[in-house]
């Protein structure tokens, strides 16, 4: 049991927040599709970072001394830079989509190309092969929280909760679901997040009152490309062993799916990655999970495919966009080039 | 003189022409630069290799590898030109794809998920066929329109949602792609019948086309050479030591095939009136949800033919653990439609265009320090360039105006900035026109067939 939640835990917290980016674009009025492209560009800036940093002076006697501060530090750095280059990355796509009115389908098509490519092109060149590893050491002994990071020993007990919440995970974890939290009360709750949704709701409406519709576009991509960023780089460090490969396996795609699943509501899309994330820590790993601890393989013993449970989000996504077309939550003025002009 | 290229300039298609162009420049551009950058700022790279990856990005098409003396040489490379060929096949038939649904208004990137079913469908044909006792062109042909018509059902799932439950396409096209990745592996990981044993070597792939189901002592064995392969129509002679087949002139029939399907017909130009505006159409008779569903199906059997073209050729491997990545050439049919500006015939040369990026890739990988993705960069800036593309062609088109203007009346015309020239009457915008023309013509055949 406690393998399963951290597991979902893991896939579910980076979809979670990436998902949160595809909304906030989308509230302001840009349909993100790069998000699998910022993604992909945000792991490979967090593991550079994590790699250029560690062959630094101060890490290395950092990691000598067992400094388990100062490499919780590096984690959230590299999260911070995967996060701003994850958002300059953006740029591309909102200057493209409000400056120039382009295509924002083509656009953030353009941008999935760009990523992999760009990223690729970089870690042959550094690294030598398709692999861009950390310079030494692995996610789990750098970042790892463990009993014995927070001072426990090692045999001691600590009961279900403490057992699951506090041995052998991440950081970046609780830090992605904080972020998630407040991000949801800032659009949904203040006065800027009422400002950007209206502008993805009726921007000539917005405009009459004042409200920069450009800014609040640039804004609403900006966050998402940001959080975009930092959800890649958290995925490559907690299920990838923070390597970067150009690749996140579809995972932006499946936040999107996690995005319309969840109807665009942050409770329902932190179900919704919930349950996404269970099917896909159930189809990695369906033959050795023990959910009540009695010794009996219960999903493997039903005999489902693993492939199944990895198709299944998106099958559940096509049906819920089928049945619930006429109640989505999605922005009225989404993928519409504002234009002043227009009426 | 100056007045023909004036003509000329005047045209739209030109004006295409010369924003493609523009674009390919600029992705050029981009891609040169990244090496430059890479080469001057990276330890174990210099400026000369850098100029040196640049002249391959730049002409790699003709390099003919390295001399004795470890410099560069030029000159006719059959197999570099074979290959291109080959590998434009697909892009050529999923750049059509992309096209098609774009005139009827839909942005189809499930390609890459119809290029796989079509994939698994013709392999699986192929295969299972007994071509010990049917003619090699027969499961040939049987393989290649069953690609074809999965493909076919592939894309019309997208299509059918959009026009019964109006679901954004888009969403519709990615989620069924990555269904498709994984139903494809799923299939392929649990019959393991088609999983190619007999070249230890390598593993994770599928058999090649060319080899024949036979009973080899009482049980079914792959044997190597039944003949399910397209047929090199001479081409191998003049490109040889290359992949090239007939397959490049199949490609070509049908880009023509459907140009004449999207300008020449009824059922053509009442996909285009959806794609101008649905509603206008609906008004004026067409049935838009029936042309949305059968836009997509042909878009879904182009790119399903594309597949079946690519893995007929009897010497390309199926890597079949799919689940966690689409095929590029799915994803590159996007490039090529919107290079060609979705005209069928232009979409033969953008196909060629990008295998040409892609076997100069393979030429960076091979003679410099530098890699193929370079080339993907490229790719990905001429996409990034054509989603506003309508930019560009608006700054061409300001430009003649303001030309124009200046001849017409010199003194007054000098303070009509471009943005707020004067509409001339042959200046409204070809977009509408079409829009505008689209709902009355066929508003003429529905009175038509009324009578």
């Amino acid at each position: 049991m406690t393998f399963l939640i951290q597991q979902t835990l893991l896939y579910a917290v980076p979809l979670m927040l990436v998902a949160l980016a595809g909304v906030f674009a989308e509230r302001s009025g840009i349909i993100n599709l790069a998000l699998e492209g910022i993604m992909i560009f945000g792991a490979f800036i967090g593991v550079l970072f994590v790699r250029m940093m560690q062959s630094t002076e101060f890490f290395l006697a950092a990691n000598e001394a067992k400094n388990y501060l100062a490499m919780q530090g590096l984690e959230l750095l590299a999260m911070l830079a995967a996060a701003v280059m994850g958002a300059i990355f953006s740029l591309l796509l909102s200057f493209a989509s409000v400056n120039l009115r382009a295509d924002q389908t083509i656009g953030g098509t353009a941008l999935n190309l760009m990523a992999p490519a760009l990223v690729l092109f970089l870690i042959r060149i550094i690294a030598n092969q398709n692999t861009l590893q950390m310079a030494q050491g692995d996610a789990a002994s750098w970042f790892m929280i463990k009993k014995t990071t927070l001072g426990f020993s090692r045999t001691d007990d600590l009961g279900f909760l403490g057992n699951t919440f506090l041995h052998q995970v991440y950081l970046a974890t609780y830090v992605c679901i904080i972020l998630f939290v407040v991000l949801s009360i800032i659009l949904y709750k203040t006065r800027f997040g009422l400002r950007m949704r209206s502008c993805g709701e009726n921007p000539q409406a917005a405009d009459s009152l004042g409200i920069n519709v450009y800014k609040m576009r640039y804004a609403g991509t900006t966050i998402s490309g940001a959080l975009a960023g930092m959800g890649g780089f958290v995925y490559a460090l907690t299920t990838a062993n923070c390597a970067s490969t150009g690749d996140v396996a579809g995972f932006g795609f499946l936040a999107l799916a996690v995005m319309i699943f969840g109807n665009w509501k942050p409770l329902n899309i932190a179900g919704a990655a919930l349950l996404f994330g269970l099917f896909k820590c159930v189809a990695a790993s369906y033959s050795s999970i023990d959910i009540n601890g009695d010794g009996v393989y219960l999903l493997a013993q039903i005999g489902l495919s693993p492939h199944l449970y990895r198709m299944l989000p998106y099958i559940i996504t096509l049906l819920v966009l089928a049945f619930t077309s006429k109640s989505s939550r999605a922005s009225k003025a989404e993928g519409i080039p504002y234009d002043k002009g227009s009426r | 003189m100056k007045d023909f290229f004036s003509v000329l300039y005047r045209k739209e298609g030109t004006r295409s022409v010369i924003a493609s162009l523009i674009s390919i420049v600029i992705g050029l551009l981009v891609g040169s630069l990244l090496i430059l950058i890479v080469g001057a700022t990276s330890k174990n790279l210099s400026l000369s290799t850098a100029w040196e990856g640049i002249r391959i990005v730049l002409m790699g098409i003709f390099s003919t590898g390295r001399d004795a003396a470890g410099a560069l040489t030029w000159g006719f490379n059959p197999q570099s030109i074979g290959n291109m060929l080959f590998r434009a096949t697909p892009l050529i038939l999923t750049g059509l794809s992309v096209a098609v649904a774009f005139k009827t208004g839909l942005f189809n990137i499930g390609a890459p998920g119809q290029y796989l079913m079509g994939t698994a469908v013709t392999l699986v044909i192929a295969l299972s066929v007994p071509s010990g006792s049917i003619p090699a062109i027969i499961v040939w042909l049987l393989a290649f329109l069953g690609g074809m018509l999965a493909g076919a059902l592939w894309g019309a799932i997208p299509g059918l949602v959009k026009a019964f439950l109006n679901i954004n396409e888009v969403l519709a096209c990615i989620m069924t792609n990555w269904i498709a990745a994984n139903l494809v592996t799923w299939f392929f990981d649990s019959t393991k019948v088609f999983q190619n044993t007999v070249e230890n070597t390598k593993s994770g792939y599928i058999y090649m086309t060319d080899y024949g189901r036979t009973m080899v002592d009482g049980a079914w064995t792959y044997v190597r050479g039944n003949g399910v392969s397209t047929p090199k129509m001479g081409l191998d002679r003049i490109f040889p030591g290359s992949q090239v087949n007939g397959g490049i002139l199949i490609a070509i029939v049908i880009a023509v095939v459907i140009y004449i399907l999207m300008s020449k017909t009824t059922l053509g130009y009442q996909l285009k009136a959806c794609g101008s505006n649905r509603h206008a159409a609906r008004y004026a008779g067409v049935n838009d949800r029936r042309n949305i569903v059968l836009s997509m199906a042909i878009a879904g059997a182009l790119s399903g033919a594309g597949a079946a073209l690519y893995y007929l050729s009897g010497n390309t491997e199926f890597f079949w653990s799919t689940y966690q990545s689409l095929p590029a050439t799915g994803f590159n049919g996007i490039p090529v439609a919107l290079l060609a500006v979705n005209n069928p015939i232009a979409v033969i040369f953008t196909g060629i265009f990008m295998s040409m990026l892609n076997i100069v890739g393979l030429q960076l990988t091979n003679l410099t320090a530098y890699n193929e993705y370079i080339t993907d960069v490229i790719i990905a800036t001429i996409v990034y360039l054509s989603a506003f593309s309508l930019v560009i062609k608006m700054l061409l088109r300001g430009r003649k105006k303001h030309k124009a203007a200046a001849t017409a009346h010199t003194a007054p015309a000098q303070g009509t900035g471009t943005e707020n020239a004067p509409q001339p009457a042959d200046g409204t915008p070809p977009e509408d026109t079409a829009k505008d023309k689209a709902p009355d013509t066929a508003q003429a055949e529905e009175g038509g067939e009324r009578v």
